[in-house]
């Protein structure tokens, strides 16, 4: 049976889903999504493990040979992807029972569940495939769940957030496929290997480089790249906290490994790099979205919406990573995917907690609350600390590494970038901390405030702790990156 | 529209064609044009005639949203039930071949059992839509 793990990986949970939908049951349904998150990151890392032994595995969907049917094909970086998906997936789920409950509708209940193992589906069928096409349509089935997903959020805002990403969801999904459609019409391909075979015969054509201006605009929308990124700020403030998490940990990092997949492997980092100059387009805006998404988090009330604008500088650093082109650079950025999927899951989850508690996430809700949850707002400082890249969490490795990149470059002023960032990562951390550690509780509130309950404690802990454990011991996660960043660039161990 | 008598009687003649023709759009998916996604649409189409005709209330009295939304989850179930069974019988997931004596009868079947899902999908999909649009009273009410 474990020749069919690649399959099973997007089956189950999509068999699982169609269930959901049917039981009507909140209860039932949560259960379900706990058993379906778990197997798939039981499947995750047997994949990652077999991928690191036995090299690449590829499974013919029904049967029909790889460049005729479609493929399924894991290898070390989709491996990966596969294990922070599955594993923010699972870890989200046991917080979601009660923030849920407490956050969404009681009549969506099962509803939400549904569409969480949808949403999950779609980004391991993003992950797993080796099929452009394939591609699309998983990110058509984890875009359109997420659309549902945020739109389940108390304030009604949620609904027009929710439509703003809708909106520009479908404009990226569109130039995706166009982008798909036109390299299909050049090589009578969707085979991503073989794509990357045909692809150098034909890209004298001018379609080809048209195609590669498609797919670069789509994607960078869907990643929520400056200037974007507009979608972004206002879907993860309104959404229920679980989703945020959720999505805040897996959507953006999967539309990067998309990206990673597209110009590295199939166009080939001759033609993306030496060709048409993708780094000299991703640099720039790398750089400004770091800069100017921190200083726009420094002046955010809504703690979440600081939190969405630091996620944007963040999806900036990874860009930067890319867009060095190098080992160190590429594997600075495939790392951060892990370690910010880790850090703002748990960030955001923290934020759940004390949505739970006192209904609010505003800066000036949250004074004093040092004292009264203690361990949540313990669980925000420690993955703050890895926000800002303290060393002994995995922030600083992030960082450790995309400053080597820079130096190896000798780009001297992309170094002060990500320094002077990582200090306003501090400012805004610190505006929390202060309100929460060094005001007073507002004693005109009569209702006392108490910790979360452990259900809500527990997950958050759970990503703080991996956060600080993939901080201190970090050989596993920057063995993988590395080899997946020398597989993409093409050059052996 | 339930004193039209024209359109009343015309909708009766025609719904039953439309269903008919729905299946063999279905059943001849693999020869010519059609398929699920197709005879869905046309089957819903007939069934959101008679909503047109008869008023939702009357078409919710033969299918209730419950029962559309089953129809929604039991295509996919259908669909990737498929891909199990295959899996069971020893093949790759939805490789047809093993599903019959030989692989040409086990690839027939299989096509229509998987083409059967997205019908039974997109029929409870549509009837869906059309209920939530068409039962949504203005805002004041």
């Amino acid at each position: 049976m474990t020749q069919h793990l690649p399959v099973l990986q997007v089956a189950i949970p999509l068999l699982a889903s169609a269930v959901c939908a049917i039981v009507r049951n909140a209860r039932i349904a949560w259960l379900i999504a706990l058993a379906t998150t778990w197997t798939a990151f039981v499947i995750a890392l047997n994949l990652l493990f077999r991928v690191q032994s036995e090299g690449i595995i590829s499974y013919a969907l029904g049967g029909w040979a790889a460049p005729y049917g479609i493929e399924y094909r894991v290898d070390l970086l989709n491996a990966f992807i596969l294990v922070i998906v599955t594993a923010i997936g699972s870890v989200v789920i046991p917080f979601a029972l009660k923030s849920v409950e407490c956050e969404v509708d009681k009549s969506k209940g099962s509803l939400f569940y549904t569409a969480y193992i949808l949403c999950f589906t779609g980004l391991l069928g993003i992950a797993v495939t080796g099929d452009v096409f394939n591609v699309f349509v998983f990110l058509e089935i984890s875009s359109l769940s997420a659309y549902a997903l945020i739109a389940m959020g108390q304030d009604r805002k949620a609904l027009t957030a929710s439509f703003q990403y809708l909106i520009m969801g479908a404009v990226g999904a569109t130039f995706i496929v166009i982008g798909i459609g036109l390299m299909y019409v050049m090589t009578g391909t969707l085979n991503m290997a073989d794509l990357a075979a045909r692809i150098p015969e034909v890209r004298a054509n001018r379609t080809i480089p048209v195609a590669f201006g498609f797919l670069t605009v789509g994607i960078s929308l869907k990643l929520a790249l400056f200037p974007l990124h507009l979608w972004l700020p206002n879907a993860y403030t309104y959404a229920p906290s679980a989703v945020t998490a959720f999505i805040a940990s897996t959507a953006t990092k999967v539309a990067v490994y998309v990206l990673l997949r597209f110009f590295f492997t199939i166009f080939g980092i001759a033609f993306s790099f030496d060709i048409m100059q993708l780094h000299i387009v991703l640099l720039p805006l790398a750089l400004i979205a770091i800069f100017s998404m921190s200083l726009v988090a420094i002046f955010q009330q809504n703690v979440k919406r600081m939190m969405a604008y630091s996620s944007l500088a963040q999806i900036g650093y990874m860009i930067l990573g890319i867009s060095m082109v190098s080992v160190t650079g590429l594997t600075a950025g495939i790392i951060h995917l892990f370690n910010h999927a880790m850090m703002k899951g748990a960030l955001f989850m923290a934020l759940g907690c004390v949505m739970y508690r006192i209904g609010s996430v505003d800066i000036s809700a949250m004074r004093g609350l040092g004292k009264r949850m203690p361990w949540t707002m313990a669980a925000f400082v420690g993955a703050g600390l890895s926000l800002i890249g303290v060393p002994l969490t995995v922030g600083f490795i992030s960082k450790w590494y995309l400053i080597l990149g820079a130096l190896e470059q000798s780009w001297w002023p992309v170094v002060v970038v990500v320094l002077i960032t990582s200090l306003m990562a501090v400012v805004y951390i610190w505006r929390v901390v202060e309100v929460a550690y060094f005001k007073d509780y507002p004693d005109y509130d009569c209702k006392p405030v108490c910790e979360a309950p452990l259900g809500l404690l527990v997950p958050t802990w759970v990503l703080v702790a991996t956060s600080f454990y993939f901080g201190i011991d970090a050989s596993f996660t920057t063995k993988i990156a590395e080899a997946a960043a020398r597989t993409l660039l093409g050059i052996g161990l | 529209m339930e004193d039209k008598i024209i359109i009343r009687v015309g909708a009766k003649t025609l719904i039953p064609f439309i269903m008919v023709f729905a299946l063999y759009v279905q059943f001849h998916g693999d020869y010519g044009p059609g398929g699920g996604f197709q005879a869905g649409v046309i089957f819903a189409a007939g069934f959101i005639l008679y909503g047109l005709i008869f008023g939702v209330d009357m078409a919710k009295k033969v299918l209730p949203l419950s029962v559309a939304w089953l129809f929604g989850s039991a295509g996919v179930l259908i669909f990737a039930g498929v891909g199990v069974v295959t899996l069971l019988l020893g093949g790759d997931f939805l490789d047809y071949s093993v599903l019959a004596h030989d692989p040409e009868h086990g690839q027939h079947w299989g096509i229509l059992l998987v083409e059967l899902g997205v019908l039974t999908t997109v029929f409870g999909v549509m009837i869906s839509i059309f209920y939530s649009f068409a039962g949504r009273r203005g805002l004041g009410t």
